[in-house]
């Protein structure tokens, strides 16, 4: 039998984080479909159907799909799973919301965030934060799993996948969505970015994170924070990085003025490249950093715009 | 209305995880164990509700092996009302626990659940979810912010890039985020008065859930270590060795 995978999307593009969760679902080694469950989010399907390795797409085109609440959304899926022995969504906040609704529903475990598919019916997991890695096996019956994206290469867009409409599913009616407040940048987007540029409680001021702003700017990264700098109200939570914030892994990961506690880490130690600036010598981030700069941030962060400027960045 | 919070006894979040030599799982001996983080929130959130006068009742739930009722006595010493402790041997994945609770609600019948949004220890981020599923209940995970109304609520959850609020109808299931509120310190006074509030023991047969874990684990190891590169004085050094590496 199948796989289906839910699209994460907002009803105009498709994200990245579906294309991962689809090279997941296709190492279990069975046909990968996938769900868009929108309102007029005809090009989603489209982008979906050339994901390389989807088979099929299913379109679920309805006003209660508008945003992705999760008891609709169990609702639907719960009605298409009878022909699927493997549905899988990325781990986004969506993702997390309303899987393991349809888990619970299907009486079976759901398994949180697999960074690995080490056989159709096995896989790795981080728990404690990412201090440890679980290795799982399935039962019988579905299997119900979240993809940690971040853990997964995107599939491709070489393909051409059949696009089929299906009916929605009854509204349980039990949650109104009142507003959504999303914050606007030009950057791009952390979970996403090839570049993420890190402040800290080093930079002692959200004012300051305006210096971190001109790096990312010529770099074109997204601009993160630990949590010391969410919670001395530097910036807002979604920057934060970390075991209680977002997982990245960026290309490069630049952080500045972040000493580097276990929590910070867990959420970006599997970037590819980890450069830290810190004037403190002893600052674990240092252990983990590829490059290290020894240096006061205020003055290395103007003279790094002027060296990339430079170089021509 | 009362309130039901589940309570996990986990690991406390300062200590540093050891995975065991045997690869069964971490070393839990001699370790120091506290309220799971985000249940601590929920507590709180709960306490604060009974002292604005819009909750009679705050129920604090654990599921875990003996000890947990020491966790169950710090949410009394925060001002829960009492406890009930459902004992169990070993690891108790999210849909046993989801169903155990299940069987508490239909029995307390509280308007509102609101539940810790994951446990720092097996990160699974389900059982208020797989809870609320089985009550057919509504759900607002990773609250921000909620206000409590007679026959809704309305809550601000963290969404990716932002915030959403959402109306859900009584009863449902709350889940916390980390920005829902400060949890306080229990006093003394309160410590000392917690320990004469009830806890009612029981077992999942009593609720006629079989906990039996449905996942096997095969191995818990290590994740791969990183190790530290070269560190520089100079920020054309940085930019030069960034560069060379192909970061740049």
């Amino acid at each position: 039998m199948a796989a289906l995978v839910i699209a994460e999307h907002d009803n105009k593009a498709l994200k990245d984080a579906t294309a991962k969760t689809v090279t997941a679902a296709a190492q279990l080694g069975a046909p990968v479909h996938v769900l868009v469950a929108g309102q007029n989010c005809g090009s989603v399907a489209e982008a979906a159907a050339k994901l390389a390795g989807v088979e099929k797409v299913l379109v679920a085109d309805d006003a209660l799909y508008a945003q992705m609440i999760a008891e609709t959304m169990e609702a639907l899926i719960l009605s298409l799973a009878g022909k699927y022995d493997a549905i899988l969504a990325p781990a986004t906040a969506n993702g997390k919301n309303y899987l393991p609704r349809v888990a619970a529903k299907l009486d079976v475990p759901q398994i949180s965030e697999i960074v690995k598919v080490v056989a159709p019916d096995t896989f790795e997991r981080p728990i404690y934060a990412g201090n440890a890695i679980q290795t799982v096996q399935a039962g019988a019956g579905k299997k119900v799993i979240s993809v940690r994206t971040t853990a997964f290469k995107a599939a491709e867009a070489t393909g051409s996948a059949a696009i089929e409409k299906v009916a929605a599913a009854s509204d349980p009616g039990r949650v109104k969505f009142v507003g959504e407040e999303l914050s606007k940048s030009e950057r791009p987007d952390l979970t996403s970015a090839k570049i993420v540029v890190s402040g800290g409680r080093g930079l002692q001021s959200g004012e300051n994170f305006k210096l971190l702003e001109k790096i990312a700017d010529k770099l074109h990264a997204a601009v993160g924070a630990s949590r010391a700098a969410v919670d001395a109200g530097f910036v807002p939570n979604d920057f934060q990085v970390g075991q209680t914030g977002k997982v990245v892994a960026p290309d490069l990961y630049i952080a500045v003025g972040i000493s580097g506690a276990i929590q910070h880490l867990a959420g970006m130690k599997d970037s590819k490249v980890i450069a830290a600036i810190n004037k403190d010598e002893e600052a674990p981030i240092f252990q983990i950093a590829d490059v290290g700069l020894v240096a006061d941030l205020f003055k290395a962060i103007p003279e790094m715009v002027e060296e990339l400027t430079r170089l021509g960045v | 209305m009362k309130v039901l919070v589940p309570v996990k006894r986990v690991i406390d979040y300062n200590v540093k995880v050891r995975v065991k030599a045997d690869q069964t799982g971490v070393d839990l001996a001699n370790v120091k164990m506290s309220m799971n983080p985000f249940d601590e929130i929920a507590v709180e959130e709960a306490v604060r509700l009974k002292e604005k006068g819009k909750v009679s009742e705050v129920i604090a739930v654990s599921i875990g092996p003996a000890q947990a009722s020491e966790t169950i006595r710090t949410a009394l010493a925060m001002g829960a009302d009492r406890g009930i402790l459902v004992k169990t041997e070993g690891e108790v994945e999210p849909l046993a626990v989801a169903k155990i609770l299940k069987a508490i609600c239909d029995v307390e019948q509280p308007g509102l659940v609101i539940a810790g949004k994951q446990a720092i220890d097996d990160d699974s981020n389900q059982t208020g979810q797989m809870l609320a599923a089985l009550l057919g209940w509504g759900q607002a995970t990773f609250a921000h912010r909620m206000e409590l109304g007679d026959t809704s609520a309305k809550v601000e959850r963290e969404i990716d890039g932002g915030l959403q609020t959402l109306e859900v109808k009584l009863p449902a299931v709350v889940t916390t985020d980390l920005r829902l509120n400060e949890p306080r310190y229990a006093s003394l006074p309160n410590i000392m008065k917690a320990k004469k509030k009830p806890i009612e023991e029981k077992t999942p047969a009593d609720y006629g859930v079989d906990a039996a874990p449905r996942l096997k684990v095969l191995k818990v190891s290590e994740p791969p270590k990183r190790q530290g590169g070269v560190k520089v004085k100079t920020v054309a050094e940085f930019v030069a060795k960034l560069h060379e590496i192909g970061a740049l």
